[in-house]
């Protein structure tokens, strides 16, 4: 049922589409073009001199042992945000989803969450895991848990993934919660005449009917795992201790702000991008291929 | 196979009732039909014997097992949805299949029913399709072979027909009932059409604000309602209803215009003066001029071919629909109430009064 709109003229439909493509244009694809020009070059740190060395600056970075760490890290902060936000928001929003008392308020509250700026989810979880002052950091103590985020590399990483995650959570809630309400009742009594018991019903009716839901989930929280969480890492760890919590973001922001080389943070920011493209195009092949609907 | 007993059944929403107190009894084999206008509790009621709703109170037993407080899992029934509620992600042989795996049947067997179901209901070459891929009276028929291949031991119906266009519904009525009989399974059917109800049911229960008003054979209904209600719901064009009064004795009624029609088959009890209403069937109302004719002035004519409905009124506004064989035009209609067609209905309580 599509209609089709034909403009007389060409000014009218090119001046409906120039605001959406100036920002495109000047947010997306102006610094994706100088960060390409940026990782062919090299450059002083104080911006005096610069010349063209090709592919060098991709092959340091890609034989860097600190970028293997980096990305690594990435890996293991990506899945265990992706996991953990993705589980946890799928079994609230069909706790959710049950005719419960007070169903609306307990929603509301769950969707607050994403309201959070991630500096002020950072500092949050900083009070709360704080050794000395936080009242969890405290009580890990108190039961016999030596923890500290400050030195212990493992630490720092439950750390920034409980905030990302929790940061995370009320986005999917929603969808899932969502997506819940978009399958039919009918089709559950129909499974649960057909004797599938709730496990069952879940596994097998309202898990596969989620899957365009999941998936489409699961590649924002990807992105969001590998780009968005700059701020939490930085107020929380600042990518400590000992690089422990360095995800390719954070290092793309340590090389180039702080240590000001700017051939080789650009080559990362290069290399970040096509992999984020190359995740996403897998996942949708696989959306057509797996999900069904 | 099974017999279903409702014993008492009653349901509120809150602190709505929807269900005063059902009881009825389904023989084994037996295809019963409840019919009803939209919110009359009829489609709470088949909830309640699926198990989807508990009832307020009262009983659900199914041969003889009480399975009120049972799941629907447990109840060994199987439904049809209106909107065939076919599990979107599964291919045709899945959506029948998936009762007998959660059953844990043997996957050759499995095969075979799903097999045997699509083969008698003409949907073999489909198995692989899914849902989406079908048209709606494809997707009826899997609907249907997802309840039969589990050889329950009651099969439910929730208004299966009226997603489908007029054609594919007749079709389909007479598939459904060619196949109940086949199977033999006993059937609970709901409907608020009353032409699927008449031709389905081996009997029927007529509901009206969520009571029970008529539980009968399709004939008997049309031919003996029990109550204005009934009288009014089944049957198309609807029954015409005339208000009278009681003469004395009882032998007659006297119409709003003096005119006095003696009953064909005997007195009725009552004092006299006790307002009646009369009720006729537009296909009993007789063209023909005499003494005691009512004149009708003709509003509008509906030729349906074989046969004309014309739809009158008569002295003091009294609407009064005709059915007449072959065509019919004119502007005037004079008719004949013949005594032998009459319902008899005390006004009051609208229920039936007979000799």
């Amino acid at each position: 049922m599509q209609k089709k709109v034909i403009f007389r003229g060409r000014l009218l439909p090119i001046a409906l589409l120039a605001p959406q493509l100036a920002v495109t244009f000047v947010f997306f694809f102006w610094p994706a073009g100088q960060a390409i020009y940026q990782s062919l070059l090299r450059e002083d740190a104080f911006g005096l001199s610069r010349e063209f060395v090709g592919l060098e600056n991709f092959q340091e970075v890609l034989s860097d042992p600190t970028w293997l760490n980096a990305a690594l890290n990435t890996v293991v902060f990506s899945g265990c945000v992706a996991a953990l936000a993705l589980g946890l928001a799928l079994f609230l929003a069909v706790q959710a989803d049950k005719s419960l008392r007070g169903a609306t308020v307990y929603r509301s509250l769950l969707i607050w969450p994403y309201a959070v700026a991630p500096a002020v989810a950072a500092v949050l979880w900083l009070f709360l895991f704080q050794p000395e002052v936080g009242m969890i950091g405290r009580g890990l103590r108190a039961v016999g848990i030596p923890w500290d985020y400050r030195l212990n590399g493992t630490h720092a990483m439950v750390l920034v993934v409980i905030a990302a995650v929790w940061k995370q959570l009320a986005y999917n809630f929603i969808f899932f919660l969502a997506g819940l309400q978009s399958i039919p009742a009918s089709v559950l009594e129909a499974a649960a005449i057909d004797g599938a018991r709730p496990a069952r019903r879940f596994w097998t009716i309202i898990f596969p009917l989620l899957s365009p839901t999941t998936f489409f989930l699961l590649v924002v929280n990807l992105t969001y795992a590998f780009f968005e969480t700059f701020g939490i890492i930085h107020a929380l760890t600042n990518g400590g201790p000992a690089k422990a919590t360095e995800t390719l973001i954070y290092k793309v922001y340590v090389d180039g702000v702080e240590n000001l080389n700017l051939g080789q943070s650009a080559a990362q920011s290069v290399i970040l991008m096509i992999i984020v493209i190359a995740l996403t195009a897998i996942q949708f092949r696989a959306v057509e291929k797996k999900v069904h609907y | 196979m099974a017999t279903l007993s409702l014993r008492d059944v009653r349901k509120s929403f809150n602190a709505t009732p929807v269900l005063h107190g059902i009881d009825l009894e389904v023989a084994d084999g037996e295809l019963v039909v409840i019919v009803g206008a939209s919110g009359c509790g009829k489609s709470t009621l088949l909830r309640i014997v699926a198990g989807l709703e508990t009832p307020t109170s009262g009983q659900v037993v199914i041969n003889n097992r009480d399975v009120t407080g049972l799941e629907p899992a447990d109840r060994d029934i199987a439904m049809v949805f209106q909107n065939y509620a076919l599990y979107p992600h599964m291919t045709v042989f899945g959506n029948m299949a998936y009762g007998l795996k959660i059953r844990g049947l043997p996957r050759a067997e499995i095969e075979k029913r799903v097999k045997d179901a699509a083969e008698i209901l003409g949907i073999g070459a489909l198995l692989e399709r899914r849902p989406k891929q079908l048209s709606g009276g494809q997707r009826q028929r899997v609907a249907m072979g997802r309840a039969i291949v589990r050889e329950p031991a009651l099969f439910l119906f929730d208004e299966p027909l009226s997603n489908l266009d007029a054609k594919l519904r007749v079709q389909m009525r007479a598939e459904i009932r060619r196949l109940q009989r086949r199977l033999g399974v006993t059937s609970l059917f709901v409907t608020h059409d009353q032409v699927e109800a008449m031709t389905l049911g081996d009997r029927l229960v007529v509901m009206n604000a969520g009571r029970p008003a008529q539980v009968a054979p399709p004939m008997e209904i049309f031919s003996r309602p029990a109550d204005t209600y009934v009288a009014g719901f089944i049957g198309s064009p609807a029954m015409n209803f005339i208000p009278a009064t009681l003469e004395e004795g009882g032998a007659a009624a006297r119409l709003a215009k003096g005119t006095v029609i003696r009953f064909a088959d005997g007195p009725r009890p009552g004092p006299a003066g006790m307002p009646l209403t009369l009720g006729l069937r537009p296909e009993h109302v007789v063209p023909g001029d005499g003494p005691d004719s009512v004149p009708l002035s003709v509003e509008l004519i509906e030729p349906l071919g074989s046969e004309t409905v014309v739809h009158g009124r008569g002295p003091g506004g009294l609407a009064i629909t005709a059915r007449l064989p072959g065509a019919f035009s004119g502007a005037a209609l004079p008719v004949r109430l013949p005594a032998g067609h009459l319902h008899v209905f005390d006004a009051g309580t609208g229920r039936r009064l007979d000799p």
